[in-house]
């Protein structure tokens, strides 16, 4: 089997594995008690802490431990619309395609009477500092952008859109879900208030994450109970996962920039061999993009067959077409793009990992030529476009 | 444990009658790019009798799978009795069908009464 969707999870380390066996077998002690083993549990989440601190840049009494991404989100948002309406702000700027941890939070409180602004993205999937300037106002009470996009791996002006957020004394939040353990990511310099991440993006278990906030940033939580994270998480601590998390986390940043290289030059050699595919088009900016993203739209065929026929080539991937998504529109990642509706049924996406080989890519790529060209064979609209009677759009 | 039947993925990775059929003379073209489908029929009828049928789908899994299935019931057949297939004999002739993508089965019967209203506009014949 060739992975390549480690946007949608990644295989755990070794290390991670191990860590979370070896504090569930020996460390199984709830870090609220008193006596020793309560402690030794105490101590190893205090441990990690310390290691997830130090890899971007925080201070550990800024970060706390969660579910995963998606209750980070939640909570940072939140947090900060609460913390809004005290001061009578209720103004939230965010982007078109962030995650749906991001998108649904904000419609939701838009039923509440929140005004929501978001950026355009525009075609090469980057948003504008400017247009984040021009979009704050006297009650914006908070800027949530996420650092990488999660389908078509483009990664944000953080450090200068954060600058601006300081400017105007408004919270800055960035869901770095996609960045954390794969880009280098320093809270400090990149302007950063509230950051979210999620430990089985780096190789670390499921079901557990954290959020940074910066010093001076008021929490609000979402699950009441007792004083566990200092009053911001309630719930004893999911221990074994959060030491997990931090060996994990520890591993990627030690081997970011050589995994960087590595993976960054498969990434190009598959863009390279895929852009040879006709009337087919990379999603997102070539250069500012994931070291392990790819994503490509091809006009004439649809998704889901296209990552079933690449199943039974032993290629895990994923698509932003409708019948992927259970919905009956396309991503509205790749519509927020320019993408149409027709050419972005056609997409997919291949995230890869510091794992794959230079003959995984080229099996990828061949792999994905053939079944293109398989599937165009008895398109409908593959015809139409070949006998002239509808335009390429690709 | 795969999302479809093994019948679903039989038709998917082997779909049956696939083509255009030169000298059809009913044709029927269903569904739409925005949505993600379209299904495209190709008939024979002689004496009728569906002597052939081709398709061509764009679409996920379930579509050409659907449009494999719903040829191969009505290749053979009167036309009177491929007028009276329905999207549910599709969907359990392919052993099932999850439940949001029975509209794949509902666009299989669609294309065959397209199809079949093409025949009549271009012979007259009521069916």
């Amino acid at each position: 089997m060739i992975y390549a969707d480690n946007a949608a999870t990644t295989r755990m380390s070794e290390t991670a594995v191990n860590t979370l066996i070896s504090v569930m077998n020996g460390n199984w002690g709830n870090p609220s008690s008193l006596y020793m083993h309560g402690q030794k549990a105490k101590e190893t989440v205090e441990k990690a802490r310390e290691k997830i601190a130090a890899a971007i840049g925080a201070d550990p009494r800024e970060i706390f431990f969660t579910s995963g991404g998606s209750e980070a989100d939640n909570q940072a948002i939140l947090s900060a619309v609460a913390q809004g309406k005290r001061n009578g702000r209720n103004h939230v700027i965010s982007t078109v395609f962030e995650h749906h941890a991001v998108l649904n939070t904000l419609e939701k409180l838009k039923k509440d009477g929140c005004e929501v602004t978001l950026l355009d993205v525009y075609e090469n999937g980057i948003v504008h500092p400017e247009d984040l300037e021009a979009a704050i106002r006297d009650t914006t009470c908070l800027v949530t952008v996420m650092y990488a996009n999660n389908e078509i791996g483009t990664i944000q002006p953080v450090r200068e859109l954060g600058e601006i957020c300081r400017r105007h004394k408004v919270p800055f939040h960035v869901d770095a879900v996609q960045a954390v353990g794969h880009i280098p990511v320093d809270v400090v310099g990149d302007n950063i208030d509230m950051l979210s991440a999620s430990a089985h993006k780096f190789h670390g278990p499921k079901g557990v994450g954290f959020i940074y906030a910066k010093k001076g940033i008021k929490l609000s939580s979402l699950i009441e109970g007792g004083a566990q994270e200092r009053g911001k998480r309630a719930g004893t601590e999911n221990v074994p996962g959060i030491a997990s998390m931090a060996e994990a986390l520890a591993e990627s940043t030690e081997k970011m920039a050589e995994n960087a290289q590595y993976i960054t030059k498969l990434r190009n050699r598959l863009i390279e061999g895929l852009s040879v595919i006709p009337h087919s088009a990379l999603n997102g900016d070539a250069e500012r993009r994931l070291p392990g993203n790819v994503s490509f739209c091809f006009e004439g065929i649809e998704g889901e067959s296209l990552l079933l026929l690449l199943d039974d080539r032993g290629i895990c991937a994923s698509s932003g077409s409708a019948c992927t998504s259970g919905s009956l529109d396309p991503s509205h990642v790749l519509l927020s793009i320019g993408r149409v509706h027709d050419v972005a049924h056609g997409s997919l996406r291949l995230s890869i990992d510091e794992e794959i080989t230079e003959a995984d890519v080229d099996y990828i790529i061949s792999s994905v030529r053939e079944v293109v060209e398989y599937l165009r064979g008895f398109s409908p609209i593959w015809r139409d476009l070949t006998e002239g009677r509808k335009q390429f759009i690709l | 444990m795969s999302l479809y039947s093994e019948k679903v993925m039989d038709h998917f990775r082997n779909p049956r009658n696939v083509g255009v059929i030169e000298d059809a003379n009913g044709i029927g073209e269903v569904g739409n790019a925005k949505c993600g489908d379209i299904m495209k029929m190709y008939r024979k009828i002689e004496d009728d009798i569906i002597q052939d049928v081709k398709f061509e789908t764009f679409g996920c899994g379930s579509a050409i799978a659907s449009s494999s299935m719903a040829t191969e019931l009505i290749k053979g057949k009167p036309v009177a009795e491929a007028k009276e297939l329905t999207n549910r004999a599709v969907a359990e002739a392919l052993d099932g069908l999850p439940d949001y993508k029975m509209h794949c089965s509902v666009l299989a019967e669609e294309a065959i009464q397209a199809a079949l209203k093409d025949y009549q506009d271009r012979t007259g014949k009521t069916v």
